[in-house]
């Protein structure tokens, strides 16, 4: 195959960097068809995309799961779906099938979604590749031998050969890619009144997941879940495996593709967008809600560090660990609710 | 998070990029900022790796003592776990667990050992030798 990019539009539009990959592939992917107004915080924000998880029989790295962000793959369907835009997605048996269908996608001048695991990404440092399959990337052309990537969280545009970008489309293990490929179809302009009624859609959702399901694991209750857990950690694992757990809750709230704060800040700055779009004030405080939010969970973070550099490893520090997360759980508990009862 | 409080410390993606965070001063709007990298964090990594390291080391004892099988230390090489070893070989828990055995080991078929060996991108032969000894080459 030759040199071949996909024609956009406006090429600045091939790569934007985000804080979240998927985000940042909602963004290019709707931008390339054509709809200037989507920026990170609004993708999120339409998509639902704030939570809270803590499930604590199932382990990823040798650590219980916490998530601050809803499961992958959540934040792009329910963000085209709210915005009415089509979603074409195929899996893949035969990486040769899944190889044939990209180069036709891109001999058509249409950049695709890619969902890769992390483990085998080669510009990736080789701290931060783990078993992680749910990544994103879009694939725009293909130049030299090599295929043209944007990946959301790097600064620039980068590059893949054709082996190395068919090892992570069929990484394997839990949220196995398959070579999944994905891309609107049938872009129509949306209105501002459709565009409204989205960014309601996604705040009237996220509120529901933080307060309304009927379980202590997830949402903003899920915090008190972790500090009750937190507080036994010492005495049931000793601070060595109890620290290792706290790292597990730094890392996935802090750690590239976040924005900091456990998403707090995108959702924040979501809000803000929100209130001038709707041309509603009252957003604006609960935007300011959030904000605190997230300082808190980094004030938290600071304090977790403490522990797990073995600085201070007393059941009282863990205590107050735990402390923080309850009022942080009370705090955001509050603040969906009244979120929730505000008329947009 | 305001936005002169957006660290800039060293971290493992120096070398690679900058990642976006969203900052704002007072009674501004959230912006994006680059950040290279915060130190709490880092610390976490850090640990982490520490453990992952300290597994690796475990399961080299276990071989060089005879009393796990090479699959182990592959596996807690890659990183891996049972549910992503076993998406990588087809295998499931219970059998991988049992080719942990030295003793089963010995007796696997070099099919069942090329689908080892494919999955930790080594050689039939680098799976069957190893014996916990001169690890230098795989830590890098």
């Amino acid at each position: 195959m030759e040199k071949i990019l996909t024609n956009t539009p406006n090429n600045k539009y091939q790569h934007i960097q985000t804080a979240h990959c998927e985000n940042g592939v909602v963004t290019v992917l709707l931008r390339h068809h054509g709809l200037d107004f989507i920026n990170e915080p609004l993708a999120f924000g339409i998509g639902a995309g704030i939570f809270y998880v803590h499930l604590p029989f199932l382990k990823v790295n040798n650590a219980p799961a916490i998530a601050f962000r809803i499961m992958p793959g959540f934040i792009f369907r329910d963000a085209c779906k709210a915005l009415g835009v089509k979603v074409k997605r195929k899996k893949f048996r035969s990486p040769e099938a899944a190889r044939l269908f990209l180069d036709q996608k891109i001999n058509e001048g249409q950049p695709v979604g890619c969902q890769v695991g992390v483990f085998n990404l080669p510009y990736f440092p080789r701290e931060y590749r783990f078993h992680f399959n749910a990544h994103n990337i879009i694939v725009h052309g293909f130049e030299n031998g090599r295929y043209i990537v944007s990946d959301p969280i790097m600064e620039d545009l980068t590059s893949l050969s054709p082996e190395e970008l068919e090892d992570v489309r069929f990484a394997r293990g839990p949220l196995a890619p398959k070579g999944q490929i994905y891309f609107p179809i049938n872009i129509k302009q949306v209105s501002e009144e459709q565009l409204k009624k989205a960014i309601k859609k996604g705040i009237r959702k996220s509120t529901w997941w933080m307060t309304q399901v009927p379980s202590q694991l997830i949402g903003a209750r899920a915090f008190n879940y972790t500090a009750k857990k937190i507080r036994k950690w010492r005495d049931k694992f000793g601070e060595r495996k109890g620290g290792l757990y706290l790292a597990q809750i730094v890392r996935m709230q802090e750690e590239i593709g976040t924005g900091g704060g456990g998403f707090r800040f995108i959702f924040a700055a979501f809000l803000e967008q929100a209130a001038e779009i709707l041309g509603n004030d009252k957003l604006i405080p609960f935007s300011e809600e959030f904000t605190k939010s997230g300082d808190l969970l980094r004030a938290n973070a600071v304090r977790m560090a403490a522990i797990i550099k073995g600085r201070k490893t007393q059941q009282q520090n863990f205590n107050e660990v735990a402390e923080a997360m309850s009022e942080i759980g009370e705090l955001e508990f509050q603040t969906f609710k009244k979120l929730r009862k505000l008329s947009l | 998070m305001k936005k002169d409080k957006l660290p800039q410390d060293p971290s493992a993606l120096n070398k690679v990029t900058r990642e976006v965070c969203y900052v704002k001063d007072d009674g501004s709007k959230y912006e994006q900022s680059l950040s290279t990298g915060w130190k709490v964090k880092a610390d976490a990594l850090d640990e982490a790796w520490k453990e992952i390291n300290r597994r690796i080391e475990d399961a080299r004892i276990a071989v060089e003592k005879g009393e796990k099988s090479p699959v182990l230390f592959f596996m807690e090489l890659n990183l891996m776990d049972f549910p992503t070893l076993s998406g990588y070989t087809g295998f499931w828990k219970f059998s991988i667990k049992r080719h942990m055995k030295p003793k089963v080991f010995r007796k696997l078929s070099e099919k069942k050992l090329g689908i080892y060996a494919k999955a930790f991108k080594i050689s039939i032969d680098e799976l069957k030798s190893f014996d916990g000894k001169n690890i230098d080459k795989y830590t890098k």
